[in-house]
């Protein structure tokens, strides 16, 4: 069976042929951009400013790293990003958890009721202004819990953990633990929990890249710049070029001024991006893990 | 703590023949009360931050004063919907929402599927790992990246797609100041950083199509081209279906973020779109009245397409969110 699936036709190896050629053409369309940041973030402004740069960086320099790394905001900005997307993975994560383990239980009473408390607001929701003023009057503006705490346990991720408890914990490993007169707090923590190390670890990590690339809720709830996240200082240079002017001291001329900004600009771009380049097998695999999981219908 | 609840075992055991249902449900939920205490601060949560707001959305009807108050202030009714909808840019600003949005799925809805079809017929497994993982990673990205790097890419003196263009001999374009481009870059710019992530899930549906399906077509002597049109698109179709449900159940629903980023006062012909000017007159001018009708009236619209959709789609396929 297999040597005729395996037995190829013609036709069959013009299909190859252009399947190929077709992907791995796609797929340079989409490297491309990615390695020409990372290749201009080393290159001489003026060469990147002529378009002579292609496929290999020129006239190397770190001049642009310099300049990123003598710049506080960014740093600030770094260490702002990192608190916030550790302090709301731990709420959101453990929130989920405990939500998303009663859902799974089949003698939980209330049990769809509860369900639909929460898939209704994935329909329906009071939106962005009702929601600030909220916000406002509970004096959370400028404040790190404007970020993490109203967005916690998401439905979506609430569903995926349930479905995920669903399949791996089965009913009886319950009951006969049930039996030996464990409680149901005893049992989540010292079985559930142990056993859903993949699940938590996907959540852990659609969290942080969350927290990470999010500026939307930082750029209405927070209006101090010592607080703003990485993502609103790379708004200002990246989007409103703006680069802060400590960066730029020795630089003359406007047209000099012009091209150095451009480099700070691949610079910013790279270092922003390095902890999810760094994470990224794991993203990859514990992403696909969550789509998947997402997509059983329950 | 043992002793107790090993007791209450012992007890449900006992009256369980003699005990009414209610009696026995009350009894599960006696029993199971941790359950609910670990609920408590997510559906807490969820009544402070989801379902309160749906109570103060009550202001679109009223005229908001920040010293009344959500409670004090005056009821209006409708007066602000009618307002919008007589508005010089009501249908400019309509027009501009579900255009966006209908290009980005008639053009980037079937990119993910061609593409996935195309990856499940890759038989070279290491070299398919490796385009997965280049085609994966945009996704990733963040949307201010994003428009970052659109920005430099398309930057008229510098960028490298003018470079190219000038280099046949072109005019370099002002594609980040130009209205007409803002749908094209919106929607090609979705399409390199969403494509890839879309086509797992049509991938776990291509692995569930069932092999001999495929073994009995190469029997009867179908070609590559036949077997992915007869059996992996057939196969794939109720998964094509739901998505396509929740699709056109969001079409007015468009990413906030993107577009907000992309604008700027020279686009703001084709980037004014209701979810930036509810910000831009609820968050930058305080209208807070006014901007969250506006609100209310698209997720009013967001609900009615999607059950619509839904319906329909029951009708015709028998396929359905629910």
């Amino acid at each position: 069976m297999n040597a005729l699936l395996k037995r190829k036709t013609k036709g069959d190896l013009l299909f190859d042929i252009l399947n190929y050629s077709i992907l791995t053409i796609g797929m340079l369309l989409i490297l491309y951009p990615l390695y020409f940041v990372f290749i201009a973030s080393f290159s001489d402004p003026n060469q990147i400013y002529s378009g002579d740069i292609w496929l290999f960086p020129k006239g190397l320099t770190l001049d642009g790293y310099e300049r990123i790394f003598s710049d506080s905001t960014i740093w600030i900005g770094y260490g702002n990003s990192l608190l916030y997307a550790i302090v709301g993975t731990a709420i959101s994560v453990m929130l989920t958890l405990m939500a998303a383990y009663p859902l799974s239980r089949k003698d939980f009473v209330g049990r769809g009721v509860f369900m639909w408390f929460f898939v209704f607001t994935m329909f329906f929701g009071g939106g962005l202004i009702p929601t600030y003023l909220l916000i406002k009057d509970l004096n959370m503006i400028n404040t790190i819990w404007a970020l993490v705490v109203p967005g916690a346990a998401g439905v979506f991720n609430i569903i995926i953990v349930r479905t995920f408890f669903q399949s791996t914990i089965p009913d009886e490993m319950r009951e006969a633990a049930f039996i030996d007169g464990c409680s149901n707090t005893r049992f989540f923590l010292g079985m559930v929990l142990p056993l859903s190390k993949p699940i938590i670890a996907v959540m852990v990590l659609y969290h942080v890249v969350g927290f990470w690339n999010g500026f939307f809720d930082a750029m209405i709830y927070l209006n101090e710049e010592t607080k703003f996240p990485l993502q609103l200082v790379l708004r200002n240079i990246l989007v409103q070029n703006q680069v802060n002017s400590s960066m730029m001291i020795d630089v003359e001329s406007y047209a000099a001024k012009l091209r150095v900004t451009e480099l700070i600009k691949y610079g910013v771009i790279i270092i922003a991006s390095l902890p999810l380049l760094i994470l990224y097998p794991f993203l990859q695999r514990y992403f696909v893990k969550g789509v998947m999981i997402g997509s059983i219908k329950g | 703590m043992m002793k107790t609840i090993s007791r209450d075992n012992v007890r449900l055991v006992k009256e369980k023949p003699a005990a009414s249902s209610t009696n026995q449900t009350w009894v599960k939920m006696k029993q199971n009360y941790e359950l609910y205490l670990f609920m408590l601060p997510v559906v807490i949560l969820y009544l402070v931050f989801k379902y309160y707001p749906m109570y103060g959305v009550q202001i679109a009807f009223k005229d908001f004063r920040a010293s009344k108050g959500i409670w004090g202030s005056e009821w209006v009714g409708f007066e602000h919907f009618i307002r919008f909808f007589e508005a010089y840019n009501f249908w400019p600003i309509m027009e501009n929402t579900i255009l966006l949005s209908l290009y980005s799925l008639v053009i980037g809805f079937p990119v993910p599927i061609l593409v996935a079809l195309m990856l499940n017929q890759m038989m070279a497994k290491r070299y398919k790992k490796f385009v997965q993982t280049v085609i994966y990673a945009p996704h990733f990205i963040s949307t201010v990246v994003l428009v970052g790097m659109l920005n430099v890419f398309l930057s008229p003196n510098s960028g490298i797609v003018n470079h190219v263009i000038t280099f046949f001999g072109g005019e370099p374009i002002l594609f980040m100041a130009d209205e007409g481009w803002f749908r094209p870059l919106y929607v090609l710019s979705g399409i390199w950083q969403e494509t890839g992530f879309a086509t797992i899930i049509y991938l776990a549906a291509l692995a569930g199509v069932n092999p001999e399906l495929h073994e009995a077509a190469v029997m009867d002597g179908a070609s590559k081209w036949k077997r992915v049109r007869h059996v992996d698109i057939p196969g794939i179709l109720p998964t094509i279906i739901i998505l396509m449900v929740l699709a056109l159940g969001n079409v007015m629903s468009v990413g906030f973020e993107k577009a907000f980023l992309m604008q700027s006062d020279l686009n703001y012909g084709a980037s004014n779109i209701i979810p930036t000017y509810v910000y831009e007159l609820g968050i930058q001018k305080a209208q807070y009245s006014f901007s969250a009708a506006i609100g209310l009236f698209n997720a009013v619209i967001n609900v009615v397409l999607l059950v619509t959709v839904n319906r329909i789609a029951k009708r015709l396929t028998e396929t359905s969110l629910w």
